[in-house]
């Protein structure tokens, strides 16, 4: 059977060609759903072929654990409200780094049973990982015995540290968006407290790597990297998970492609470093969008800036749903900008109801989204997918800009800081210098919204005293609603 | 065991590769695509498998099972949501973009 292993390398060779391929096709929403089915096959590919590597042994309980890990991931998968995608990618990729880091944590153990097997003297006998506790330890001679190279027991390591705080950091970022950890949680001197459990990781996985190593050491070490993953990631605060998400599934995707080496286990190299060098990427434009650098999101805090803020001239002028109605109907362009609120409303089918009406009417309806719109950049763009919003109606924001002057009416529901010009003209606001769609620029706004108060980041909106501006009040759905209703009767 | 230099070269490609591929994507895939990118790295799950394969005490066999767990939880849970989500990604009309003229 010596074409066996051959044929298991293609199968993984094909794997990560099409892990490739399916990225490559996720990246245009035209082929996107092919994209994620061929990189299904890759992955169906390499874990079957798994299964016939040589020298394996535990195959049923491998069976089982894939078939329990992949049942139970499947129905929640499936069961889960779009509204809390962000959350579930928390979820499954803290898994996968947890995964990543137990890989490390049995080729650790691995490394000092085998030291023990080649040196019997210096362990004691108490230790689980004495030859006679071994499962299968009859097919393995001494003389066979292989230790990890330095290089590899390195990598192993800093893959297995970056695993574990992927983990439980992930863990807390899906705690936190699921609503079940609403606090902050702060105190005096949490950084230098971080940084120290962070160097006392580092400094144990030095002596791991440097061979120094015991099982003790690396419960230590596993203790220490979970424990600092938790710290580093309690104290952010929701509204900057989307970036901290995004890191640690670039964070994942390193330390498999670290176990990959040190498992010789090529697809596992090329997918984990494609995903960590994308993960890398991503979270750089998200956190550009957002204004915020990677650094500031995880060791800063939101609304930092000093100085005075500009106070905001004039009133809110009302408009009630009539009014709104006709002003949309006889307009040339309508560009609609929908923000969380929407979704939280559970406004975005009866939005598109009244788009709909609108290009019936000979309207001109585009969608706006803001980088941010939603929790996690793109999510806006799901949620409006999901209602049946073709996604050639949604304009992104370097794209629809430029149109705003032609606008007649931008239609502002449930969105505020990402339209708030003193994100431009005031150098004191908490959003200075954050990109944002230029809707004061149309000839007319009209902001559905709740009440009076501020935004998410509690920041007064000069859009909503601006002179082409008009208040429809309400909560999205019942507004939307409304405006539906108050169409249909114009055409009637 | 792969040639340490050998495994370099890899990451280096594998890195151009995943910058190349995200540089160029819309803002409307980000949430799909960081979602499509989560289900790539459970390949996780052939890593900790080989680990569980090759376990020998009960203690590692036990944390190799975890392992197993967990991966086919990422790989599983990942293709599910992004293949949720991109389904509802469609053009206006049916035959848009396809090319026909």
């Amino acid at each position: 059977m010596s074409w066996l292993p051959t044929l298991i390398k293609a199968c993984y060779f094909l794997a990560a060609l099409l892990f490739i391929l399916g990225l490559k096709r996720m990246s245009s929403p035209r082929t996107a759903r092919g994209g994620i089915v061929w990189a299904g096959y890759g992955m169906l590919l390499a874990v079957l072929a798994t299964f016939f590597l040589p020298d394996m042994h535990h195959l049923p309980l491998i069976a089982a654990a894939v078939l329990i890990g992949v049942s139970a991931a499947w129905w929640s998968g499936k069961r889960v409200a779009m509204t809390a995608m962000p959350q579930m990618v928390a979820l499954y990729n803290g898994m996968g780094g947890g995964a990543a880091a137990a890989i490390g944590a049995v080729e650790l153990i691995g490394y000092v049973r085998n030291l023990a097997l080649l040196h019997p003297a210096g362990i004691p006998d108490t230790s689980p990982l004495r030859p006679e506790s071994w499962a299968i330890n009859a097919l393995q001679p001494v003389a066979d015995v292989v230790l990890l190279s330095p290089l590899e027991l390195g990598l192993g390591v800093l893959g297995a540290l970056i695993g574990a705080v992927s983990f439980s950091g992930s863990l807390i970022a899906f705690a936190k968006l699921q609503g079940w950890l609403d606090k902050r949680f702060v105190f005096a001197g949490q950084r230098v407290v971080n940084m120290l459990l962070l160097a006392a990781a580092v400094l144990i996985g030095i002596a791991l790597a440097g061979g120094h190593a015991s099982l003790a050491l690396i419960v230590a070490f596993f203790a220490l990297a979970l424990l600092f993953g938790l710290m580093m990631t309690l104290p952010i605060g929701g509204a900057d998970m989307p970036v901290v998400i995004s890191l640690y599934n670039a964070f994942t995707g390193l330390a498999v492609a670290f176990e990959g080496f040190v498992l010789g286990n090529e697809a596992m190299i090329i997918a984990g470093m494609v995903v960590g060098a994308a993960g890398t990427l991503l979270t750089q434009l998200m956190a550009k969008a957002m204004n915020r650098s990677i650094g500031n999101v995880l060791f800063g805090s939101f609304g930092a800036a000093g100085g005075e803020a500009q106070a905001i001239e004039g009133a809110q002028k009302p408009i009630d749903g009539a009014d709104a109605a006709v002003m949309m109907a006889y307009a040339e362009r309508v560009v609609i900008v929908p923000g969380y609120g929407l979704a939280v409303a559970q406004a975005q089918h009866k939005v598109w109801e009244f788009a709909q009406l609108l290009i019936k009417r000979g309207v001109k309806v585009k969608f706006a989204i803001h980088p941010v719109a939603g929790r996690m950049p793109g999510h806006m763009n799901v949620l409006l997918a999901e209602a049946g919003v073709p996604y050639d109606l949604i304009a992104d924001m370097d794209d629809i800009n430029p149109e705003f002057p032609a606008t007649d009416v931008a239609l502002v529901i449930g969105a505020n800081d990402v339209v708030n010009p003193l994100a431009k003209t005031d150098p004191a606001s908490p959003i200075y210098g954050m990109p944002i769609l230029d809707v004061s620029a149309a000839k007319h706004v009209i902001v559905i919204k709740r009440g009076k108060g501020t935004g998410f980041a509690g920041i007064e909106n000069a859009l909503f005293y601006a002179d082409n501006t008009r208040m429809l009040y309400g909560d999205g759905q019942a507004a939307v609603g409304e405006l539906v209703t108050e169409l249909k009767a114009i055409d009637a | 065991m792969i040639d340490g230099f050998l495994a370099l070269y890899i990451f280096m490609l594998a890195a151009f590769t995943g910058y190349e591929i995200i540089a160029r994507v819309p803002v409307i895939l980000h949430t799909p695509l960081m979602s499509g990118s989560n289900f790539v790295h459970g390949i996780v799950l052939v890593g900790a498998m080989i680990a569980l394969g090759h376990a020998q005490t009960p203690f590692e066999i036990t944390i190799g099972f975890i392992g197993v767990l967990l991966g086919a939880g990422n790989a599983a849970g990942g293709y599910v949501v992004t293949e949720r989500m991109l389904e509802m990604f469609k053009p206006s009309k049916p035959d848009a973009g396809k090319g026909s003229h």
